[in-house]
């Protein structure tokens, strides 16, 4: 037995059977990407003995063609995708079916991107591809996972048609489970060679050469697509008979469809997926009370084989519910619905079936919405009724089309056997990596089944994750969330105000809080809500100071060993003593190769934490005036408060249809209303020391530290703490000047603090901003912040903005992002916020940046005092270019279509404005002001002409009146879009000679999937899919883009040169033409403290590995270099900069020796590349 | 013939010029080169346990930090089945330093812990050491540690280490002692093959623009000779009274500072700062010029002037003690002008 997830099930049957694997990093398919990288790095064999080729590619659709590549000259070949992914696949899914070609793809179903992005798993991605001709096979757990992945690719050899096997994205994907291994000699015997060799021998070979993909005309093309049919008509016969094989080796049957139930069933669900599992389990609980009821576990979907269905089928069958996870708008019905109305329809026709049994379909389960005990009940319950809802929805309240079933929440039909604990944590305190080493403990250790399901956050800082751990005697079956716990577990003391975990908690459960307060202490400091329940259910209530114990052992922040402990003292799910020794073997297992050290301090934490643990006594009185806190504060707009505020609190699951919009529109500016108090430093300022330069407003990435000058009559009514000094500007000498701090959206990144040029001259520790503990400060903070945002902003148009001391004065309009503490992509984007927030619109490649700027609850980007402030929009990752030159199309063409307009109403709306708006420079603030201003008035006098004859063209122009003044585009992604996926569309966009504006935020990897290396990674940088470190060199995007010699290029480092950065920004934007520039983004995934971000980006420039540039074309119009090398000559070995972070120094721990052969090649690189721009800098321009 | 062996840890060196712990021994190329300019035993660069602690306690930080938090990036980094952390690193060096030179390797170590000392000792004699130098950079600052606990902290490690390895082995230890010359007694009973006199502690400076305390190199050059005079006094004044062999370190760039080690006591003197400065050359240059003097002076062997101008041997046992320094201030003129 094994206790892993979905995704490592199939990954390792797929390795074992695969010659050739190309990869592409899409959640939540990634991790198996991941495994075949890592195994192949370490020379892992597969079956036949030899390492497979792993193929890291530039996209899905890169993926796919190069997997239809290797099937075409006879490989074994496969590939894992999902979702956006799987649709890019397409074309070559078609290819590769039409060419009868053995092959599997392994698949984690998940959303696909419609009104918006999901991450999350249902059949929307496989459902799209049922056209193409694969085979399609679903697996319902990760024990199928396994079974079926190498059922398909055993079948695949033998039908020749192309295998899709397909499991719930993150519920089996990212399930643990304890499950059978399947043993190589099985596989094995599950693989015939000879058609593994007949396979190969179709291969193209100029040996005995064939060509395929021929171009086929109206008198062949039909014949030819009909060939195929006898294969199609077996394949059903040959996967039974795998499953017939895979019985006899491993015991467990299946069948192309498995029904579960009462012999004598009248109400039937068909189903495939892992709700499969939750409907057989309600089922095995509702037979006992004599209920007429089964379920058919859909596992062939294609091709369909409607006999095996029919036989599957009871009949006594009366009614049929057919459950899709997908949605097809417009549709007669979700296709799994459609294929059993039809296949009911022809069997009931032909006399197959006796009779035609009343069918009605619905959708469940979009997205990982849940999918339990009671909405199955509701479906069977449906199936009774005289007249049952067809084209229904369970899960949700719409109360709009009013199609969705009511069901019962609280309806359970889960084993008293079966113990059920749920774990709430921060992601940061390893509460989700211990759980994972519980769950393989229970699995592994006793003879207990296990299960174990994690909910993530969608913040990438101060994320909060909820374990659901389930282990029992019986197999567990629950695909769903855990409701009712016997053993809830609270990592952090101040959740307990923000989540109301103890309704999940079962009568006489037990509640375990990790809790600053003692035993005898602990009562009075809970919310009354608390209180309440634990005297109410019952509950037996322990408490340990986790914090200390990890302080006193040197595991810093890390509570999750001593949780853990706690979990097994008090369960009794092992022997007290017996489970301390799992737990250490556990510890050596997990931590062993990273050194002696770290198992020592995990050991120390396990035999101290015994001695902290106490129960409480509980009183029999609720004394606590403590409430829960509110999401949203009182002022928050209705929105907010009636949605957003639900989803902060994580009952976004009970929103009607009828509160979500109807379009995916939302408004912006919403993230200021999601305090979330992550922070227990923040900066303060001394405003003594203080020499006002604005560096750390501009470093700050998540706007929260600000600056104002104002007139001194605004601190008339101020809180009695704000700080205030004399402004430091020639042009404000008599005003004021503050620097605040939002001390409840604060990380405590401390970048800032870094960033500060101005010491203390008597104490050189302290700084002009010094990091303090939050709490004591956040109510005074909280109050001078409100203030200080009422002061109003300084009029744009007086300031230098090409200064970075004058710059950051402008308010930012991306703020409070739910991006990483420290990360170092957004302050480049707060500062375009800044400089041209009020009129940009943005396009946002999918990865970080689409993520903490669009991921719900809230989004980052604001509005100012005027309303105005980015327009922002994903589409996906791969046309983000397109997408933004999309932008530029339109307003080119409202602008054209405006100015025609003002020419042709010119006497109507007046000479002198329309020739004033024609004509407008709108190169400063001052001018862009001043048209808006001549906009305003355009409008008042359209609305004035009335004159039949003109009313159109007038009424058109009011309509685009607003484009006349100044707008831009910015097209925004990171490296995985504009290195790989959407090279192709960014290099047309650059090549199209359109006023874009790019920012690439180059972190040199796909941050956001994980760190998958990408063509910006660095020669020598180990990440994920470059396992072994990084071969090659980076791509010189910026070499590529200057090319053209008409795009503006610009090479960024903000930590090493503001003002070059500043520059930049305002260039590109001055441009008329493309401009693309390339920021240097310090990222988590570098592995270092990201508080020396900025002094990495200075040794990155230093070392030469990061050079400083502009390429402007305008400045080649005046006679000059259109190149300037913002860089100083390289003064420091390379080394100096790569070995202060993991993802280089790692490599040295891993293969020193190849550490240091790319090493002297990187540094190699960095040479040439320098003589290269030095060569460039020297050239004459004109 | 002139004889320029001498024995040292019970190893028979065929000259008194070792490389001491250095970054040069870092790469097998450059222990070759050493070999080959004539250096007749290696001390290797040191093991820090502290270091190797560090090093865990990154990886593991950076390979946790962020896990497990967001659903899209479950993880940063590829974790790879095993890592070759320091310590393998350091112990397969040895192996194949052994492997490549055929003088003597001796391993350095420098620990924290008593468990960290004897496991990394036997780890390091396994691995093919032919002695061991325990490099016991401890600063002691806590201002309520008194100094019997100290020098009984040392006692107890070389003993332990002793206990625990069969090598020879030696011990580099600074000169911030009450009674230095009680230490070395002490050092001596506790088994100590040989005394290594004297480590240099990491002294960093001040950096005036940007207000920061910052590390400098402590590379001592041919025109500070001043950095061998300590150790060759504590030589002088020891040679003869302690069973322990004792090796220069500190100062020595030219066969003249070699000669003066050996004269008062040392049986080998050790570098790093010269051949990091001008090259392991260096070596081969010492050592014709030390033929050339003996040659010049008539000196027969190393054995015949080891010892010969210690404490003991010398006509005025004074000078080496408080009366020559009383001499020394009162001789001194101020400089004119």
């Amino acid at each position: 037995m094994v206790t892993i997830d979905g995704n490592e099930a199939a990954a390792r049957v797929a390795y074992k059977l695969s010659e050739v694997i190309a990869i592409y990093p899409i959640t939540p398919s990634s991790p198996m990407g991941e495994w075949a990288d890592q195994w192949a790095s370490e020379g892992k064999k597969n079956l036949w003995g030899t390492a497979p080729l792993v193929q890291e590619m530039q996209s899905e659709g890169g993926a796919a063609g190069a997997v239809h590549g290797a099937l075409q000259t006879g490989s074994l070949t496969t590939t894992f995708t999902a979702s956006q992914g799987l649709l890019l696949m397409i074309p070559n899914m078609y290819k590769i079916a039409g060419e009868l070609t053995s092959a599997v793809f392994h698949v984690s179903a998940r959303s696909l991107a419609a009104q918006a992005l999901s991450i999350f798993g249902d059949h929307s991605d496989v459902m799209a591809t049922r056209a193409t001709g694969w085979a399609l096979l679903c697996s319902n757990s990760v024990q199928e996972v396994a079974d079926m992945a190498l059922i398909a690719h055993a079948s695949t050899l033998e039908a020749r048609v192309p295998f899709m096997h397909f499991f719930d994205g993150f519920r089996t994907s990212h399930e643990v489970a304890k499950i059978e291994e399947l043993a190589d000699e099985d596989i094995r015997a599950m693989t015939d060679d000879g058609l593994v060799h007949a396979h190969r021998a179709r291969g193209l070979s100029p040996d005995h050469p064939v060509m395929r993909g021929a171009a086929q005309n109206p008198d062949v093309y039909f014949q030819g697509r009909e060939t195929v049919n006898p294969y199609y008509k077996v394949c059903p016969a040959i996967v039974q008979n795998a499953m017939d094989k895979f019985a006899e080796l491993t015991g467990r049957q299946y069948h192309l469809f498995d029904y579960y139930g009462a012999a004598d069933a009248e109400r039937v669900i068909v189903i495939m997926g892992s709700g499969a599992e939750t409907t057989q389990e309600t089922v095995e609980a509702l037979l006992p009370n004599g209920e007429k009821v089964g379920v058919v576990k859909v596992r062939l979907y294609r091709p369909f084989a409607v006999e095996h269905f029919v036989r599957a089928l009871p009949p006594t069958v009366k009614s049929i519910a057919v459950l899709d996870r997908c949605k097809e708008p417009g549709s007669a019905g979700e296709p799994l619905y459609q294929d059993v109305v039809t296949a009911c329809a022809e069997s009931a026709a032909s006399g197959a079936m006796a009779a035609m049994p009343r069918i009605i379909g619905g959708r469940y389960g979009l997205s990982s919405k849940e999918f339990t005990p009671g909405m199955v009940k509701a479906v069977f319950d449906e199936l009774s009724k005289a007249k049952p809802k067809n084209h229904f929805t369970v899960g949700i309240t719409d109360d709009v089309t009013h199609t969705s079933l009511d069901y019962h929440p609280l309806f359970s039909v889960e084993s008293p056997d079966t113990v059920r604990a749920l774990f709430y944590g921060l992601g940061s305190d390893g509460t989700v990596g211990a759980n994972k080493n519980s769950i393989k403990i229970i699995g592994e250790d006793t003879d207990n089944y296990a299960q174990g399901y994690f909910v993530y956050d969608s913040k990438k800082s101060g994320s909060v994750t909820v374990s659901h751990l389930r282990f029992g005697p019986k197999p567990i079956r629950s695909a769903y969330l855990i409701s009712s716990a016997n053993f809830v577990a609270c990592h952090q003391f101040n959740f307990l105000e923000r989540f109301d975990m103890l309704q999940r908690a079962a009568q006489g459960a037990v509640f375990l809080l990790n809790s600053p307060y003692p035993a005898h202490d602990v009562w009075e400091q809970l919310p009354r809500k608390v209180q309440e329940q634990i005297i109410a259910k019952k509950i037996r209530f322990y408490v340990i100071d986790g914090y200390k114990v990890a302080r006193d052992t040197g595991m810093g922040g890390r509570v999750n060993t001593i949780m853990q402990t706690c979990f097994f003292a008090i369960s009794g799910v092992l022997p007290r003593e017996e489970a301390i020794e799992a737990i250490r073997h556990s510890i050596e297992k997990t931590y062993g190769k990273r050194g002696e050290m770290i198992v020592l301090r995990n050991f120390d934490a396990v035999n101290q934490t015994l001695h902290y643990l106490k129960e409480v006594e509980v009183p029999h009185l609720v004394t606590s005036a403590i409430e829960m806190r509110s999401p949203v504060p009182a002022q928050a707009p209705e929105f907010v408060q009636k949605v957003t505020a639900k989803m902060i609190a994580g009952t976004g699951d009970d929103l009607p249809v009828s509160a979500m919009p109807v379009d995916g529109t939302y408004p912006t500016a919403t993230s200021q209303w999601e305090k979330r108090n992550i922070a227990l430093e923040i900066p303060v300022w001394d405003a003594d020391i203080c020499i006002q330069c604005g560096k750390c407003v501009l470093v700050c990435p998540h706007a929260v530290i600000r600056e104002k000058v104002y007139e001194a009559k605004y601190l008339e009514n101020a809180p009695p703490k704000l700080k205030s000094t004399a402004a430091r500007w020639k042009e404000f000498s008599e005003w004021r000047y503050t620097l605040q701090v939002a001390p409840e959206d604060c990380t405590g990144c401390a970048l800032c603090v870094e960033a500060c040029p101005a010491k203390n001259k008597s104490e050189t520790r302290l700084k002009a901003i010094n990091m303090m503990p939050q709490l004591p400060l956040r109510d005074s903070e909280r109050a001078n912040w409100e203030y200080f945002l009422a002061i109003p902003e300084v009029d744009r148009r007086v300031l230098h903005l090409n200064s970075v001391k004058d710059s950051q004065l402008l308010r930012p309009l991306f703020e409070f992002s739910g991006a990483c503490a420290g990360c170092g992509e957004t302050p480049y984007l707060k500062l375009l916020s800044q400089l041209f927030g009020d009129r940009t619109v943005i396009a946002n490649a999918t990865g970080c940046s689409s993520i903490y700027g669009g991921n719900l609850p809230t989004t980052p980007w604001s509005q100012n005092n005027e309303g105005r402030g980015p327009a922002w929009a994903n589409s996906l990752f791969e046309d983000n270019a397109e997408f933004g030159l999309g932008f530029r199309l339109t307003l080119d063409k409202q602008i054209e279509f405006a100015r025609e307009l003002v020419t042709q109403l010119a006497d109507q709306i007046g000479g002198d404005l329309a020739q004033a708006l024609l004509n407008a420079d709108q190169s400063t603030e001052a001018g862009i002001h001043d048209q808006r201003e001549r906009v305003t008035e355009l409008k008042k006098r359209l609305e004035a002409v009335t004159s039949p004859d003109l009313r159109s063209p007038a009424t058109n122009l009011l309509s685009l009146a607003d484009t006349l003044a100044k707008k831009c585009v910015w097209i925004v992604g990171g490296d995985g879009w504009a290195y790989d996926i959407g090279y192709g569309g960014l290099d047309h966009v650059l090549a199209s000679g359109r006023n874009v504006n790019v920012l690439v935020l180059d972190t040199e990897v796909y941050s956001n999937t994980g760190g998958q290396a990408s063509k910006s990674t660095p020669r020598a940088a180990v990440a994920k899919f470059a396992a072994g470190g990084k071969g090659l060199p980076k791509k010189g995007l910026g070499s590529l883009a200057m090319s053209y010699g008409n795009v503006y290029v610009a090479s960024v480092a903000m930590g090493a040169n503001d003002a070059q950065t500043i520059h930049a920004f305002l260039e590109a934007e001055a441009y008329n033409g493309p401009s693309i520039i390339i920021a240097y983004s310090h990222c988590a995934m570098h592995g270092y403290d990201l508080r020396y971000g900025l002094d990495q980006q200075k040794k990155a420039v230093q070392t030469g590995y990061w050079p400083l540039y502009r390429f402007n074309p305008d400045r080649a119009k005046d006679g000059h270099n259109p190149f300037t090398l913002d860089s100083k000559p390289p003064s420091m070995p390379l080394e100096k900069y790569v070995y202060n972070e993991t993802r280089f120094r790692m490599l040295t721990q891993i293969n020193e020796g190849e550490a240091e052969r790319l090493l002297k090649l990187a540094q190699d690189d960095v040479n040439q590349r320098w003589k290269q721009y030095e060569q460039l800098a020297g050239l004459n321009g004109g | 013939m002139l004889d320029l062996s001498t024995s040292y840890l019970g190893l028979k060196l065929s000259n008194p010029l070792v490389p001491s712990a250095s970054p040069l021994s870092k790469n097998i190329d450059s222990l070759k080169r050493m070999e080959d300019a004539g250096a007749s035993a290696i001390v290797m660069y040191s093991l820090f346990e502290e270091q190797i602690n560090q090093e865990s306690h990154e990886l593991d930080h950076f390979l946790t930090y962020g896990t497990e938090s967001f659903a899209e990036a479950l993880s940063y980094f590829p974790e790879p089945s095993e890592y070759n952390l320091t310590p393998d690193k350091y112990l397969e060096h040895i192996r194949k330093a052994k492997a490549s030179v055929k003088i003597p390797i001796i391993g350095s170590l420098n620990g924290v812990s008593t468990g960290g000392w004897i496991k990394y000792a036997k780890l390091i004699e396994e691995a093919g050491a032919d002695a061991l130098e325990l490099n016991i950079y401890f600063i002691p600052t806590d201002p309520f540690m008194p100094s019997n606990a100290i020098e009984l902290a040392y006692f107890d490690l070389v003993k332990d280490v002793k206990r625990s390895v069969n090598v020879p082995v030696a011990v580099k230890l600074s000169p911030y002692f009450t009674n230095m010359a009680h230490m070395a007694r002490r050092l001596d009973e506790a088994g100590a093959d040989a005394l290594v006199l004297f480590n240099r502690f990491y002294q960093p400076d001040i950096d005036l623009e940007n207000l920061e305390v910052v590390p400098r190199a402590a590379l001592s050059t041919a025109n500070t000779p001043q950095a061998m005079r300590l150790p060759l006094t504590w030589i002088a004044l020891l040679y003869g009274r302690i069973k322990a062999a004792m090796a220069l370190t500190s100062g020595v760039h030219t066969a003249e500072d070699a000669i003066k080690g050996l004269m008062v006591g040392a049986r080998v003197t050790m570098m790093a700062s010269e051949l990091l400065l001008n090259g392991v050359g260096r070596i081969a240059d010492i050592r014709a010029d030390m033929l050339r003097w003996m040659e010049e002076h008539e000196y027969e062997s190393v054995t015949q002037m080891c010892g010969s101008m210690s404490q003991k041997s010398v006509r005025s046992p004074a000078a080496f003690e408080r009366a020559h320094y009383m001499r020394a201030i009162t001789q001194f003129e101020m400089p004119r002008g």
